[in-house]
């Protein structure tokens, strides 16, 4: 489904991602762990198509196309959702009429038909409950005077209702008491599905103790260093990042 | 009504597109009087014929305990004004909704005089401007309280967004405060649109022209916030997309 080759890119003239490479296949969940500043975000930000990132060498395909042509827009109609680490405030627009705006966008992308109000409502409804976010706060401004797991939560509605195939959740744990980190990675588990995937970027063995990865890998300094189970994850929460460096 | 041709050495027209005002003068005032007690609603438009050259020059009075809350669209055509002339009674409220977008060489401006001439009156006033191109957008806001104002209460907020490096905002509040006890608040930020949260409507499949439509919109939303009427709202909200989309 995702496959990356010797992926260069960087910001500001800096480099970061210093020839990573990966292959994700449908049904499949994997992690990528790594100290901070290791670059966990910046490939989040490149795999999503976010301006001022530039790619230097490498390719990216997902799905037999070349993902690093298509704006970020189409990336997402592709079926490609990244769910953000710190996700942003918007004042003045609901988040209904943004969750309604973005599946129509895509379905019409897609050529598909768009949703209906009593469609999507429905859609909304089942997918804020799962999640455990009251209804009514989808009718507020988007992620305003929403606490921090309120916003994981909300980027996980988010995720249900517009159904991608291949989920990138950069940290979506951090900042999360048990209870929302269990009832955020039941909704990551209820996505698992032969023809999707999950890019699980994440500090911390936790999460992972809820969403079982089929592979882990250590990304250091821009490049994946070593590749394993579940096991490297526990390995790791007990020596850290130390022992790994390339 | 004078038939002397305004200067940019005068403070009010100082932003001015002079061959625009030349084009539109003279100026014939339109007179709004608010009754005692009373409460009237208008939204005007400004005209918005390509190339064309627009001055609407308002004269009101808003006798004791009467309000009036007027909005304004004020999205072209070449040179468009809307000055509003304003004197408040004991108790009276004004209350103002600007919303200005301009773009390619639009010059476009909101003048306001709010004269707080009776004890306990309050002027609310709310503008909010996109530029793009090489537009400018104005608001020059003076408000005056005479002797007789006390506790008076007046606020004026003015926002901008600037779509393009070449567009201008320029904003002047000016106060002119002859009593003591008055309280007179006014803040103005001229911005760009966020891009971290453009981003984050594109990453979830809004093309990049509705992104921006929105959070524009959202953004001039606050000017129309006080239409009280839902479906007048509405249907400003409506032109204000109309008038955003070519423009983004
Ligand atoms: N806008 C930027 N300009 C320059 N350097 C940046 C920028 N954003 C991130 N970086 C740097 O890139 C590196 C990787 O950052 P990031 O991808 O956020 O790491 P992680 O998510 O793994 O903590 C860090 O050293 C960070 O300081
Ligand atoms: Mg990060």
């Amino acid at each position: 489904m995702l496959k990356i080759d010797n992926l260069h890119a960087g910001i500001d003239g800096k480099t970061i991602l210093n020839g990573l490479s990966l292959t994700v296949n449908a049904g499949e969940v994997h992690a990528i762990m790594g100290p901070n500043g290791a670059g966990k975000s910046t490939l989040s930000y490149v795999l999503a198509g976010r301006a001022g990132y530039a790619v230097t060498g490498g390719s990216v395909t997902f799905d037999g196309q070349d993902l690093l042509a298509l704006a970020p827009h189409e990336r997402a109609a592709a079926g490609v959702f990244l769910g953000l680490q710190y996700p942003v405030e918007i004042p003045g627009v609901s988040n209904l009429m943004f969750l309604r705006t973005a599946l129509n966008a895509q379905r019409t992308l897609r050529g598909e038909k768009e949703a209906s109000g009593a469609e999507f409502m429905k859609l909304a409804k089942a997918a804020a409950e799962d999640l455990g976010l009251p209804y009514e706060m989808l009718k507020r401004s988007v992620n305003q005077g929403f606490s921090g797991g309120e916003k994981k939560r909300n980027e996980m509605v988010q995720m249900a209702v517009l159904e991608p195939k291949l989920a990138l959740l950069d940290e979506t744990d951090s900042g999360l008491d048990i209870d929302a980190l269990r009832v955020v990675s039941e909704g990551i588990n209820r996505m698992r599905s032969p023809d999707r995937a999950t890019l699980l970027i994440t500090h911390y063995q936790r999460l992972l103790d809820y969403v079982v990865p089929d592979y882990v890998h250590v990304l250091v300094a821009g490049r994946i260093v070593r590749t394993g189970g579940p096991e490297l994850a526990q390995e790791l929460e007990r020596d850290g990042y130390q022992s790994m460096a390339a | 009504m004078t038939a002397l041709l305004p200067t940019r050495k005068d403070e009010a027209w100082r932003y001015a597109d002079m061959a625009g005002v030349a084009r539109a003068w003279p100026v014939a005032p339109e007179v709004i009087d608010v009754a005692a007690g009373e409460a009237l609603a208008r939204l005007i438009e400004t005209d918005t014929t390509p190339g064309g050259a627009s001055i609407r020059h308002f004269a009101i009075h808003i006798a004791a305990g009467g309000s009036l809350t007027f909005h304004i669209l004020n999205a072209g055509g070449g040179y468009g004004r809307v000055a509003l002339d304003v004197t408040l009674d004991a108790g009276a409220h004004f209350e103002l909704g600007g919303v200005i977008i301009a773009a390619g060489e639009q010059v476009l401006e909101i003048v306001t005089t709010v004269t707080h001439a009776g004890p306990g009156a309050t002027s609310n006033q709310i503008i909010r401007c996109v530029a793009g191109g090489t537009a400018t957008a104005t608001y020059l806001g003076k408000v005056a309280v005479t002797r007789a104002g006390q506790k008076t209460d007046a606020a004026q907020s003015f926002k901008a967004l600037l779509l393009d490096r070449g567009a201008t905002a320029n904003a002047k509040p000016e106060l002119e405060i002859f009593a003591d006890d008055v309280k007179c608040a006014h803040g103005a930020t001229v911005g760009e649109l966020d891009a971290t949260a453009l981003f984050y409507l594109e990453s979830r499949g809004i093309p990049p022209v509705a992104a921006r439509t929105l959070l524009t919109r959202a953004f001039l939303s606050d000017a129309l916030a006080s239409i009280a009427d839902d479906a007048t709202r509405e249907a400003a909200e409506a032109r204000v997309t109309a008038a955003l989309e070519p423009r983004l």
